[in-house]
């Protein structure tokens, strides 16, 4: 068989016309037979690329070949040595700028579709009711783990398989960070990320809720007062920004965070079975292009918005979404008003949005980040009339935890200065994910998570090693 | 989960709960809140810490039913639990021995949120002349609580059913006039109210904290729904409030804001009603 015959497999997914009215997943996920059949297009290369384009060093080949043989348990064993989430990493991973980017095969035909198998393998698992991790024995040591998103559980984790007794301190009412809050039940349902959860909980992680770092509780009194050896940072991103124009406190105009957590955490597409509104009106607009204004639209879409567009300043070739997202969102309606950004939000007498003053754009020279910047054209001023404005420029480090820990360095953006391993300008204070690096992905927040669990390893050891002599 | 150990009505539509949540309470201070889910379904309800006591590990919560969530949150008896509890949030209030008396002033349910602000500042050897208000006799508390904390305490009603009739703003401006020389005054009540003292004591040069309460969700600072414009600059309450400077809020903003879920808010109601009614529930 040659490579041009090895065709990849197309993902099953749900018709647009009947997917942009519900919520259910719209990626169906691969048949055993299609997972068998991809699996075979890998060729097994001696030095594979692939697990350099991985944050997580999954074994790629290894699981791969295993899922070759039909060999879906031993499949799961090689993929979990190294990745907690899997199930969530197949689904959300930008598997085209990683792992599938250094695929070999991807230079004369199409990559393995890598992020596909995985997902296969760990719903596979899931499906069966996969066995307890091992973990080592008790060692006697405490860890804190503040926020119990992506980094922080993935850190917890690997902890905990150490023999730690780990503790995650999360500030809402579920674990799972921007996994639930953020991403789309359509995109990743609520209860895969339930379900690994509950395998963490197996591994012995205790979770607490409610609990607010720089509140209700501090590093200081976790390392001080309350026993833990070490703390690992991992708050995020979760800090909203605004785009600072006229009008943007008017009724009707919403961050992306706020929309989606109503939506998805709080489940106000149930409202009112569910107590927590979402608030849409006919004509939705989305500043922004990246994942979260793409998860932002298609939820506007399925809530019944009769017209939502995606407004952004650059061109389609910058958008900073996944092509798969842009595509989706395009199958379900969502329309795209690029070279195109608000300078001012119109209000009515009642103080809710009804138009959008707009300039238009045109790409100039590449800026710092290699993107062309955007320049606006004198006297381009247009309206657009929206009556919902949905702001998904970005978001910040939340600063409650960083201003409540004295000593602790951070950059002028308000992150935390940490180095490859996590450690930051306190002893025994780790860091890692959104709050060290800004807004970046879910798998390179786990990466991040997993170094400063090894590095929090290494740092206890050598202070047990220190008092012992 | 988080015990209810004891509930009081306070009026027909006022309910108070102690709940048990050692962390909050180990940490609560005079000005800042909490928020409460009461189920699995439930919404997020900010509340403002209304009293703590740190040995029992309590803290007391008093809220109105309103919508659909406090309405359910008020069938909710002692023996039950709410789901989750989380605080205390946002800034405490900035306490300290001022050169002369300081008011405070609670207006309906925000004679509850007062009430640990004067407590602290008569800790602090403050001279605290307390004035409290409701619509009529029937949506009045705490008065003994509030006179225990106060050197002076005057009690209105609009419509002049108990205590002196009329509101508080006018309470004040005589006690004002009177007296002069007032270093702070502190407002908890609903918007209108705080905007209507925050007039009051502007000509009067009296620097003036009001408590906002915008619509929350987090609570944290990740979604900017309980922004407030204060002196031209956008302010998230729950984290960098919820006191302000009320003579730099936008108060007209803000009341607009808190109608946004106005009709969600009506639908819910009417589908608790209704469910109610309908008797399938087996609640009653």
């Amino acid at each position: 068989m040659s490579l041009k015959e090895q065709i990849r497999q197309e993902m099953p997914c749900q018709d647009p016309q009947v997917r942009s009215a519900n919520f259910e997943e719209v990626a169906l996920g691969y048949s055993e037979e299609q997972a068998v059949k991809e699996a075979a297009r890998c060729i097994q290369c001696k030095k594979p690329r692939c697990r350099e384009g991985c944050p997580v060093e999954v074994l790629i080949p290894d699981f791969i070949k295993a899922v070759a043989e039909r060999d879906f348990a031993g499949a799961a064993v090689k993929l979990k040595e190294k990745n907690a989430l899997p199930a969530i990493c197949g689904r959300v991973c930008p598997q085209e700028s990683q792992c599938e980017q250094k695929c070999i095969l991807g230079v004369k035909s199409e990559p393995v579709a890598i992020g596909r198998l995985e997902r296969f393998v760990a719903d596979w698992e899931m499906a069966q009711g996969a066995d307890a991790p091992e973990a080592a024995p008790a060692n006697g040591e405490k860890v804190a783990v503040i926020g119990a998103g992506p980094a922080g559980l993935t850190c917890a984790a690997e902890l905990a398989k150490l023999g730690y007794a780990v503790t995650v301190f999360e500030a809402l009412h579920t674990a799972g960070g921007v996994l639930m809050y953020g991403i789309p039940e359509f995109r990743l349902p609520k209860a895969i990320v339930d379900k690994e959860i509950a395998n963490l909980r197996r591994l012995g992680v205790d979770l607490q809720f409610n609990a607010v770092i720089g509140r209700s509780v501090t590093v200081e009194e976790l390392m001080n007062e309350r026993g833990y050896a070490a703390v690992f940072l991992g708050t995020g991103a979760g800090l909203p920004n605004f785009m600072g124009i006229p009008g943007e406190n008017l009724c009707g105009v919403f961050s992306a965070n706020e929309f989606l957590t109503r939506t998805n955490l709080m489940k106000g597409f149930r409202f009112p079975e569910y107590g927590t509104p979402v608030k849409l009106g006919r004509k939705v607009a989305v500043l922004g292009a990246g994942n979260v204004a793409m998860d932002a639209a298609r939820t506007a879409v399925r809530l019944g918005a009769e017209e939502v567009t995606i407004v952004y300043r650059r061109s389609d070739q910058e958008m900073p979404a996944r092509a798969e997202e842009i595509e989706h969102a395009r199958e379900e309606g969502v329309q795209f008003k690029l070279l195109t950004n608000p300078v001012e939000i119109i209000g009515d007498e009642n103080g809710w949005v009804k138009a959008m003053k707009c300039l238009r754009y045109e790409l100039g020279e590449p800026d710092a980040s290699g993107r062309r910047k955007p320049v606006a054209i004198p006297g381009s001023e247009f309206i657009m009339d929206m009556d919902t404005v949905i702001v998904a420029i970005g978001t910040g480090p939340n600063p409650l935890a960083t201003q409540s820990t004295e000593g602790l360095e951070l950059n002028r953006r308000g992150n935390i200065v940490a180095d490859e391993e996590g450690r930051t300008s306190i002893a025994g204070v780790f860091a890692g994910g959104d709050i060290v690096t800004g807004a970046a992905t879910v798998i390179l927040a786990m990466g991040a998570g997993k170094k400063a669990a090894r590095a929090i390893d290494a740092y206890i050891t050598a202070k047990s090693a220190e008092a012992a002599n | 989960m988080y015990p209810i150990v004891r509930k009081e009505i306070l009026s027909a539509s006022v309910k108070l709960f102690d709940l048990k949540a050692p962390l909050v309470a180990a940490k609560a201070k005079a000005g800042q809140f909490f928020i409460l889910r009461a189920d699995e379904k439930g919404e997020r309800i900010p509340l403002t810490i209304a009293d703590f006591d740190r040995e029992q590990g309590t803290i007391t919560a008093i809220f109105q039913e309103i919508g659909a969530g406090t309405r359910l949150l008020g069938q909710l008896e002692v023996g039950d639990a709410v789901l989750d509890v989380v605080g205390p949030l946002g800034v405490p209030s900035e306490i300290e021995r001022f050169d002369g008396p300081v008011v405070v002033v609670g207006g309906g349910v925000g004679i509850a949120p007062i009430y640990p602000i004067a407590r602290a500042l008569k800790e602090a050897g403050n001279r605290v002349i307390s004035i409290i208000g409701a619509r009529n006799r029937e949506l009045l508390f705490w008065e003994d609580k509030m006179a225990a904390v106060s050197d002076a305490l005057i009690v209105c009603t609009d419509d002049g059913s108990y205590g002196r009739k009329g509101f508080v703003t006018d309470a004040l401006k005589e006690f004002y006039e009177a007296n002069g020389d007032l270093q702070r005054v502190w407002a908890i009540g609903p918007m209108p109210m705080m905007r209507a003292i925050a007039n009051t004591t502007r000509p009067m040069g009296v620097h003036t904290i009001v408590s906002m309460n915008p619509l929350m969700m987090d609570g944290t600072g990740m979604c900017g729904a309980c922004r407030v414009l204060v002196g031209g600059e956008t302010k998230f309450a729950c984290v960098d409030g919820p006191e302000f400077d009320g003579h730099l809020v936008d108060f007209d903003l803000a009341l607009k804001r808190l109608a946004i879920y106005r009709d969600e808010e009506k639908r819910a109601l009417a589908a608790l009603e209704h469910h109610h009614e309908g008797g399938r529930c087996g609640c009653h």
